[in-house]
C-alpha cells in the first residue's frame, strides 16, 4: 500500500470545509503551538468564543476578511500510517476552476454537505466534475450532523440521494463512503463518535489511512509504457563523451530494461538499453518515477516525443473529440486558435465545433452551443498541428489530459480530456 | 507488455524526489535562462541537490543567484562558496549592502534586511534576463505560501497577484510568459520540513554547519538566541553567553535566531523536528511574527 495519499476537499460555501481541514490538521497534531496561538489571537480579535480552526487554512488577506476560501490551499499532514497532501478547494461557483485544479491530481475527494441542506446543486456539480476528472475514490462527509434533530433519518436520506447521484455518474458503490461528522466538534473525524450511534462505519481519518490507492487507482497501469521525453541529456564531458539519455517521468505502464519500444510520432522501433538515475541503474521503473532512458539505437528523439511500449502503442492523433472545462474569462467560440499542451508537447490547435454543453444542474447535453463560458463543461472537437500520442482520458488520466492556452496572454484557458478520436474536424466560421 | 519486475522502493520521499526532478526538467525544456535562488540554507541546498540529480551525468544547466543581505553568518558564506567550487557552478550575487552604500536602499529603523532583498532580487532578474527563478519555498511553511502554484507567474514589476493565479492541472505546467515577466518555480512545494530532514539524512546531503549543534556566544532577545555581528550585538541589559545551539533556518542575522539544541547529527535533528511544538518560522524568524499577512504582503511585492 502506498504511504502517500493525494486528496482534495470540495463543497459549497459555508459547509465548513476549512473547518474540516483545520480539524484534520489539529487532530493529527500537524498544527504546532505557535500556529494555534496565532489562530487563538486572531479568533479573539474577531470576537469569537472558541478558536476558529478555519483560520489555520484561509491564508490570504481577502479570505480572512471575507471569511471564505478563494484559492486552492495545499496542506500537509501525516499519521503513523500515511502522509497526506490535501488540496483544500473553494466552494464559490466562480472559483470552480480552482476546484478542478485541486481535484485533477487527487486520488480521493472529500465532498462536504451541510446536514441541514442535504444534496444541493453545488454537490451535484462537484460530483459531476469529480466523475469527469476520474477521481477514483469519494467520501461524502455529512457535516454539522449535530445540528439536525433526527440525525439518523437525515443521514439515511442524504446517503440515499447521494448513492443515486453517484451511481448515475458511474461510480462503483465500493469506491464511495458516507460519514456523518461534526468538523466543529470533531465527531467521527479522528475517532468514532458516541453522538452518532446509528453509524457503525470508520472515522474519517481511519478511512483515509486504510483506503486502497495503489497505482491502479490512478489508471496508470491500464495501458503499456507511456514516457513523454522532457529533455535530452548530453553531457559531452571527458567522462561521458557519448552519453545520450532521454529524461522523463513514467506517465503510464512500467518500463524495464530490454523492453521493445516505439518512439512517437516518428514510429521508430528500438530497445531500452538502460534505465538510469543519479543513484545508479534500475531494472524497471513504475509510473511517477523520473528516470533517464538509454536506447540501443541512435535515433532522432527530442522534447515532445513519447516513448511507448511496442506491444501497446497508441496511434498518434491530430483530430479528436474532447471534454473540456472552460477556465477562461472570455468565452470559447468555434474556430478559436489556441495552443495545446499535452505531455511535454505544446502545439497549435484549432477548436472546431462546440458539440454540446452540459447543463450544470442536471448534466443534460445542450447541443451546438454558441460558446462555452467560464466554468462551463462541454464537448468540443479539436485539431492540432503536430500529432499527439494520447490515450482516452477514461483509460489514463496523465496521457489523456491536456491544457488549452491563450497564445497571446499565455493564460491557461481550459482543462481538456481526450475523448473519442475523430477522423476530421470542421473548422467553424 | 512488460513483465512484472520487483520495483525498488518508491515511497513518499522517492515520489517527492521524482516530482521535483520532473519540474526541473520541464523548466530546462521550456525556458531560456533559468536560475536557482541559493541562500546556503537547507531548502536551497536540497533544491540544488535535486537539480544536480535531475541532469546527471550532465553539468547543471543553470546558474545560482544569492541575494546577500550583508547580515550572513560567516559559516553560511563559506558553505556557499564551497558548494560553488565543489560542483563548478556559476554564482551571481545581488548585494543589499551595495544598494545601501549608494543610496538605492535605506536601512530600516529596526535594522532588519530581509524585506530589503526584494529590489536587488528583481534588479538581478531583470539585468540577467532570467525567465525562470527556482525557489526553495514550501507550502507547509506559511499560510500564503500554501496558496502558491508550482509555476507562479510574476509580472514585469515582479509582483504576485494571488487572485489571478493560473489554474494548475495534473502535472502539466504552463510556463508561458511575456517578455519582461518571469516565472517563479517551486519544486519543493509539496515537501514538509520533516520530509526535507528525512531526505537530507537519507541522501547524506552536506549542509552548512550552523544547522548542527555547536557552541556559540549568543544573547537572548524576544525569546530567541541571537549571534552578535555587523548587525549589532547585545544591548546593556542583554548578556553574551556561550550555549550549545543550532539554527533551524538561514536568514538575516539581525532577526534570525538559533535554538538551544544538542542535536549534532541528522538523526538527532529528525527526532528534534518531529517532537518540536513550534514551526521553524515561528520559532526563529522575528520578521514573520510582525503581522497576520507579513509574508503575503512581501510576496505581492516580489519577495521570494
Amino acid at each position: 500500500m502506498s504511504d502517500l495519499l493525494r486528496l482534495a476537499t470540495a463543497g459549497s460555501v459555508d459547509d465548513g470545509k476549512s473547518t474540516l481541514v483545520g480539524r484534520l490538521l489539529y487532530d493529527t497534531k500537524s498544527v504546532l503551538a505557535d500556529q494555534i496561538d496565532a489562530v487563538t489571537r486572531a479568533s479573539v480579535d474577531k470576537g469569537l468564543a472558541t478558536p476558529d480552526l478555519s483560520l489555520l487554512v484561509d491564508g490570504l488577506r481577502a479570505e480572512r476578511e471575507q471569511g471564505i476560501t478563494i484559492d486552492v490551499a495545499y496542506r500537509y499532514f501525516a499519521t503513523p500510517k500515511r502522509s497526506f497532501v490535501l488540496a483544500d478547494t473553494p466552494g464559490h461557483v466562480q472559483y470552480t476552476r480552482n476546484t478542478v485544479s485541486g481535484a485533477s491530481t487527487a486520488q480521493l475527494v472529500i465532498l462536504l454537505v451541510d446536514a441541514r441542506k442535504g444534496v444541493i446543486e453545488q454537490t451535484r456539480r462537484h460530483a459531476a466534475v469529480m466523475a469527469l476528472l476520474g477521481v477514483p475514490k469519494l467520501v461524502l462527509a455529512v457535516n454539522k450532523i449535530d445540528l439536525v434533530d433526527d440525525a439518523e433519518a437525515v443521514f439515511a436520506q442524504i446517503v440515499a440521494e447521494f448513492t443515486e447521484l453517484t451511481g448515475k455518474l458511474g461510480w462503483a458503490a465500493e469506491d464511495i463512503v458516507e460519514i456523518p461528522v461534526s468538523a466543529l466538534h470533531g465527531d467521527n473525524i479522528a475517532s468514532r463518535s458516541e453522538n452518532t450511534p446509528f453509524y457503525d462505519g470508520p472515522s474519517l481519518i481511519e478511512h483515509l489511512e486504510s483506503v486502497p490507492v495503489d497505482a491502479d487507482s490512478t489508471g496508470r497501469h491500464q495501458v503499456g509504457l507511456r514516457f513523454p521525453v522532457q529533455y535530452v541529456i548530453r553531457p559531452r564531458t571527458a567522462e561521458y563523451p557519448d552519453y545520450r539519455g532521454y529524461a522523463g517521468q513514467v506517465a503510464a505502464g512500467v518500463v524495464s530494461k530490454g523492453d521493445e519500444v516505439v518512439v512517437l510520432p516518428s514510429g521508430i522501433r528500438t530497445t531500452v538499453e538502460r534505465i538510469d538515475t543519479a543513484d545508479g541503474e534500475l531494472p524497471s521503473a513504475q509510473p511517477g518515477r523520473s528516470v533517464t532512458l538509454l536506447l540501443t539505437d541512435d535515433v532522432d528523439i527530442s522534447r515532445g516525443d513519447t516513448i511507448v511500449a511496442a506491444a501497446d502503442a497508441p496511434e498518434p492523433i491530430d483530430a479528436f473529440d474532447a471534454t473540456c472545462c472552460w477556465l477562461g474569462d472570455k468565452p470559447l467560440r468555434p474556430g478559436a486558435r489556441l495552443l495545446l499542451k499535452h505531455g511535454t508537447r505544446t502545439t497549435q490547435a484549432i477548436v472546431g465545433a462546440l458539440i454540446e454543453r452540459f447543463d450544470e444542474q442536471n448534466l443534460a447535453a445542450d447541443p451546438n452551443p454558441e460558446s462555452l463560458a467560464l466554468n462551463d463543461i462541454g464537448r468540443i472537437s479539436v485539431r492540432v498541428a503536430e500529432p499527439i500520442a494520447a490515450d482516452d482520458y477514461r483509460v489514463n488520466r496523465y496521457t489523456g489530459s491536456f491544457l488549452l492556452i491563450d497564445p497571446a496572454g499565455g493564460n491557461t484557458l481550459a482543462a481538456g480530456l481526450v475523448g473519442d478520436v475523430l477522423t476530421s474536424v470542421e473548422v467553424g466560421s | 507488455m512488460t513483465s512484472t519486475v520487483t520495483e525498488t522502493q518508491f515511497d513518499t520521499l522517492a515520489a517527492l524526489e521524482s516530482e521535483a526532478i520532473h519540474i526541473f526538467r520541464e523548466v530546462a525544456g521550456e525556458f531560456e535562462r533559468p536560475v536557482i535562488l541559493f541562500s546556503g540554507g537547507k531548502d536551497s541546498t536540497v533544491l540544488l541537490h535535486l537539480a544536480l540529480k535531475a541532469f546527471w551525468p550532465a553539468p547543471l544547466p543553470f546558474s545560482l543567484l544569492h541575494v546577500d543581505t550583508g547580515h550572513n553568518l560567516d559559516e553560511v558564506l563559506a558553505f556557499r562558496d564551497h558548494v560553488v567550487e565543489k560542483y563548478g557552478l556559476r554564482l551571481h550575487v545581488a548585494s543589499v549592502e551595495e544598494y545601501l552604500a549608494d543610496g538605492r536602499l535605506t536601512e530600516r529603523p529596526d535594522g532588519i534586511r530581509n524585506p530589503l532583498q526584494t529590489v536587488p532580487l528583481l534588479d538581478a532578474i531583470t539585468e540577467n534576463r532570467f525567465d525562470a527563478v527556482f525557489g526553495g519555498g514550501r507550502r507547509d511553511e506559511e499560510r500564503s505560501r500554501a496558496k502558491e502554484r508550482i509555476f507562479s507567474l510574476r509580472d514585469a514589476f515582479g509582483r504576485w497577484d494571488p487572485k489571478r493565479q493560473r489554474p494548475e492541472l495534473w502535472n502539466l505546467y504552463n510556463g508561458r510568459h511575456a517578455p519582461g515577466e518571469h516565472v517563479r518555480v517551486f519544486p519543493l512545494s509539496n515537501w514538509t520540513e520533516l520530509d526535507i530532514w528525512r531526505y537530507i539524512a537519507r541522501e547524506n546531503v552536506e549542509l552548512a554547519t550552523i544547522y548542527y549543534a555547536h557552541e556559540r556566544p549568543v544573547y537572548q532577545r524576544d525569546g530567541m538566541w541571537m549571534t552578535p555581528g555587523s548587525w549589532g550585538g547585545p544591548r546593556e541589559d542583554e548578556e553574551l553567553v556561550v550555549k550549545s545551539v543550532r539554527y533551524r533556518t538561514v536568514g538575516d542575522g539581525s532577526t534570525t535566531g538559533a535554538i538551544l539544541s544538542d542535536a549534532a547529527t541528522n538523526d538527532d535533528i529528525l527526532a528534534e523536528v518531529a517532537a518540536s511544538r513550534l514551526t521553524e518560522r515561528g520559532a526563529t524568524r522575528g520578521d514573520d511574527r510582525v503581522s497576520e499577512a507579513a509574508m503575503e504582503d512581501r510576496k505581492r511585492e516580489g519577495y521570494f
